[in-house]
């Protein structure tokens, strides 16, 4: 049979919240992970954990590119479908690239699934599917056959139908079985029957590939030429919790994170809290305002104090990050945004808290802006949010978001001693009678940090405002004014210590420069690299630093004629740059709740520079 | 390591005190001050903390460790603090707005959670600081300047709710008796655990004389209540009067028909006397209200949460390992790319 040779592929695994696509779609990613090809995966879940079954509502994704080449995004469109049942193929048809592949479950595709999925006609017949390459596997009906001696209950032996498209597909990608086999043996270890099962089930899939003559093609993607070194598979979570708790290690301080659960952000108290054996304390408060108010109690206490939640929980915590801003203690909140306003979209993506970052707080109450562009890039985001934290004693907005919270890429992981260090400002322990100066500044304008327990250095902090050195609570206007300029200055003067705004592709000068932030890195890097191959004079930059921005931004904005930015908002970054620089700039928005697509971007750039 | 003894003034801070003349902050700050200075306690390993209003002024005239955070927000600042370094000796000041209005979930969370922390509740039954609304303890009917017909929202009963919350220690005292008020603190202190600490605070200024029946000379012993762990309860100008458990009801009777042994016995371990006694506040005998109870109303001894947190983390060096951050970043599985 043939086999070939591609240089990068997406599938779609879309069914029902509860066909497992996730692990499904998880396996084949780490299968492909440790193949050596590189990667981008999207999951996208339904808000509902159980919508009913079969409905539109109810439908789960999970879309993985892998290529032997580099890989920035999951992939605009697919090139396999697996649909599950009807709602799948319906939601997810639009996202096939013509004549692309559909796999699809013929049990999930009776009168009842069709009529939740409305569909007059079973597509799988009508023809409509005409201009694709269907394949119809009934992958209830085999399951069951597979496990017709098993023993096992029809529930249960239906839950594993999924390792049999899992099974299948590794046929059809020529890649082994070994890793998933191992998989299931560590997950099912102490339950021997449904071991077997999820073994014998992925065997038959495989093996159907492989005995069926209904195939006639199987494609294989070479390893990528990924930079030597040791990689791991990462989410954005999971890098950003990583993050954290190496900030702890090289600043040498205990790391507390207290947080309310809610969606995109839970998986951080997740992985935080079964890091028990590092220096890390997790608490999980009654809401958000506790969250917070923990956490700037734990920093209060000479602990690295983080939280964590989404736009609706930062915004219960606005009060709070003023309070820590004016006391001027280290404090990370880590906002993982999802689609707003007020409950908005919750498992769906956007950018559109960066106002509520920089603004969402009563009074002048300016804090440092950090964001994450890629799952792994989340790791990098936090280590240098606390950095900014600890050493400059200030509450650190660290915007993620639900793309690259859930998404996940290999990541050549560092080396720890390699990590910076973190130095945080303590206090020298002091006399008993001299009289303690909490306010006093060194040249960065960053006063130390005296933790109860401290002899000589006892003082009371509050939210009142406070008489520049004592700390003692004054309402002189003139102090007031100069306590604001000051605490603006403080933020301002972050930006002596960051690093120059670089291109990330395209060079200094020309025609057009695409500014992105956050998770749109993958998409503007994927478009501008088409267009510079087509020749046009373009050049993207990626901005970490949101506040301050880096020194040189204006100068490099200068030196091009025109610049866009494309968000997944209305246009907050756009309204930031042109606010402070006063330079015309083209916004490309996308309010969707889902991401960009490469060639959205490489268009808008195209009909720019036509 | 202080040296010397230290003496309540060294408690004072070289801040003004800015409540209003005669307000009942000031006898409370000054017992606080003695009671610290009693504990023998370093003034370093004290923290106060709270949250809004006048009583949350607190921190600012104590020379310990303190911060004034924001409306209600006290028990969860103390939370963070208490969990990242449980050595320290914390006190939350707080007011009935602040404690029982915009800070009412922090305190029922942080009453079940159990940190060894005091939690001193002022309660003045009115919102002194933004100058006189009712509060969540203001009692139905009371005029005030958001009340000008009268309170119609029923009352918290702080000690009731302390209960419901699973609370371990629950007190009452007031201003305007010193003594009394530094042994309940002092039981506070030595108590492990969320201590809770009701005092009654005469605010002169927008609810003048609120608590003047159970404070107050010529009707204090008629109408308050002291308990004492082990002693019956009698109140009353002559300890005319004593309380008996008839079933499940308590009972006011007078010691010329019962003697002292068929009264109830104070024990703060016994919940079920403790729930009754939490009921006490809206109990009457006819038209006539039943005593105040003042004193240690209920105690109990349950692990702390910072000692419950510290066991999981021991727990989990002990099956894990103390953590190496190369192996937590390389994850369980890693490839290699030559
Ligand atoms: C978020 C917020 N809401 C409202 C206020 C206004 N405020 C300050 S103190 C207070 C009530 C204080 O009452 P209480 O806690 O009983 O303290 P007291 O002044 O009586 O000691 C209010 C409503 C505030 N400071 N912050
Ligand atoms: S307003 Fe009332 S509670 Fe506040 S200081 Fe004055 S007397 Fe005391
Ligand atoms: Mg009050």
């Amino acid at each position: 049979m043939a086999l070939t040779i591609k240089e990068d592929v997406t599938v779609l695994f879309a069914g029902d919240s509860g066909d497992g696509m996730q692990l499904t779609g998880n396996m084949f990613t780490d299968t492909h992970a440790h193949f050596g090809n590189d990667l981008s995966t999207f999951p996208n879940f339904p808000a509902e954990i159980r919508a009913p079954q079969g409905s539109l509502a109810g439908v789960s994704g999970f879309q993985i590119r892998f290529g032997s080449i580099e890989i920035f995004t999951p992939g605009d469109a697919c090139d396999v479908l697996v649909a599950m049942n009807a709602a799948a193929l319906k939601t997810n048809l639009h996202s096939l690239k013509n004549s692309g592949t559909i796999i699809a479950n013929s049990s999930g595709f009776d009168s009842k699934n069709l009529r939740l999925a409305g569909y007059e006609n079973n597509p799988l017949e009508s023809g409509e599917l005409s201009g694709y390459q269907l394949y119809i596997i009934d992958v209830t009906k085999l399951t069951r056959t597979a496990l017709s001696e098993s023993g096992l209950g029809q529930k249960d032996i239906d839950r594993t139908k999924n390792m049999f498209v899992l099974g299948f597909l590794l046929w059809m990608f020529d890649r082994s079985p070994d890793g998933p086999t191992e998989f299931i043996n560590q997950k099912f270890k102490k339950n021997e029957p449904v071991r077997t099962a999820n073994l014998n089930v992925l065997a038959a899939g495989y093996n159907y590939g492989e005995t069926t003559n209904t195939f006639t093609s199987r494609y294989t993607v070479k390893p990528a030429r990924l930079a030597p070194g040791k990689y791991r598979s990462v989410n954005g979570n999971q890098a950003l919790s990583l993050g954290l708790v190496a900030a702890s290690e090289q600043s040498g301080l205990q790391l507390f994170y207290g947080s309310y659960p809610i969606t995109p952000a839970s998986t951080l108290l997740h992985y935080l809290s079964s890091y028990k054996n590092f220096n890390v304390k997790t608490f999980q408060a009654e809401d958000e305002i506790a969250a917070v108010c923990s956490a700037i109690g734990a920093s209060f206490g000479g602990a690295l104090g983080v939280t964590g939640s989404s736009g609706p929980g930062v915004a219960l915590k606005g009060e709070a990050i003023g309070l820590a801003m004016i006391l001027e203690l280290p404090l990370i909140i880590c906002n993982i945004q999802r689609g707003g306003p007020s409950t908005g979209l919750p498992t769906k993506t956007e950018q559109s808290d960066l106002f509520q970052a920089y603004y969402g707080r009563n009074g002048e109450a300016p804090i440092p802006v950090i964001s994450s562009r890629s799952p792994s890039d989340c790791f990098w985001a936090a280590l240098e949010a606390s950095r900014i934290a600890i050493e400059h004693m200030t509450p650190v907005m660290l915007l993620s978001d639900g793309y690259i919270a859930n998404g996940s890429e290999p990541w050549k992981f560092p080396n720890t001693k390699d990590l910076p260090g973190i130095t945080p400002p303590l206090a020298r322990p002091g006399q008993r009678d001299e009289k303690y100066l909490p306010y006093d500044r060194d040249e960065k304008l960053v006063r130390k940090w005296a933790i109860p327990g401290m002899e000589g250095l006892i003082h009371r902090i509050g939210g009142l405002e406070k008489e520049e050195k004592t700390g003692n609570v004054s309402y002189d206007p003139v102090n007031h004014e100069n306590m604001v300029k000051i605490r603006a200055k403080r933020v301002e003067i972050i930006a002596d210590s960051i690093p120059a705004q670089e291109l990330d592709s395209g060079s200094p000068g020309g025609d057009l420069l695409v500014i992105g932030w956050g998770s749109t890195y993958g998409v503007i890097k994927a478009a501008v690299k088409q267009a510079l191959a087509k020749g046009h004079a373009v050049a993207h930059a990626h901005l970490r630093y949101l506040n301050p921005f880096p020194k040189n931004l204006f100068e490099l904005m200068s030196s091009y004629d025109k610049i866009l930015i494309p968000e997944m908002n209305s246009g907050q970054l756009k309204h930031l740059l042109q606010g402070r620089y006063l330079i015309p700039i083209e916004g490309m928005n996308k309010i969707r709740g889902i991401p960009f697509t490469s060639k959205e971007i490489e268009e808008k750039i195209d009909s720019i520079l036509s | 390591m202080a040296t010397e003894a230290l003496k309540s003034k060294d408690f004072v801070t070289d801040q003004d005190v800015r409540w209003c003349p005669g307000c009942g902050d000031y006898s409370i700050l000054k017992q606080v001050q003695q009671v610290m200075a009693d504990s023998g306690r370093d003034p370093q390993d004290i923290v106060f903390i709270s949250g809004i209003g006048c009583a949350a002024r607190f921190p600012y005239y104590m020379e310990t460790y303190g911060m004034h955070g924001i409306h209600g927000r006290a028990p969860a600042l103390a939370s963070g603090l208490k969990a990242i370094n449980k050595d320290l000796s914390v006190w939350v000041v707080t007011g009935d707005g602040d404690c029982l209005s915009i800070g009412g979930n922090h305190f029922i969370h942080l009453l079940r959670r159990n940190f060894d922390l005091n939690l001193l509740l002022f309660n003045n039954e009115i919102y002194g600081l933004t100058k006189g609304q009712y509060s969540p303890t203001s009692p139905l009917g009371r005029r005030t300047g958001s009340s000008p017909m009268g309170v119609i929202d029923t009352p918290f009963r702080p000690m009731e709710l302390a209960f419901g919350a699973k609370g371990t220690f629950i007190a009452r005292s007031m201003d305007r008796d010193p003594k009394h008020l530094r042994e309940v603190l002092q039981h506070a202190d030595d108590h492990m655990g969320t201590s809770f600490v009701e005092i009654y605070q005469n605010c002169n200024v927008f609810n003048d004389g609120a608590f003047f029946t159970f404070t107050e000379k010529a009707t204090k012993k008629q109408n308050a209540l002291f308990l004492t762990q082990g002693e019956p309860l009698v109140f009353g100008e002559n300890e005319e009067w004593g309380v008996r458990l008839n079933d499940l009801r308590p009972e006011i009777v007078s010691l010329e028909q019962y003697s002292k042994n068929d009264l109830w016995i104070h024990d703060a371990k016994d919940r079920f006397k403790a729930t009754v006694l939490c009921q006490f506040d809206d109990l009457k005998n006819g038209e006539i209200p039943y005593p105040r109870p003042f004193g240690v109303i209920y105690q109990e001894e349950r692990p702390t949460y910072e000692d419950q947190l510290e066991n999981l983390h021991n727990q989990a060096v002990i099956e894990k390992g103390s953590g190496k951050l190369d192996q937590l970043l390389a994850g369980s599985r890693v490839w290699e790319i030559m």
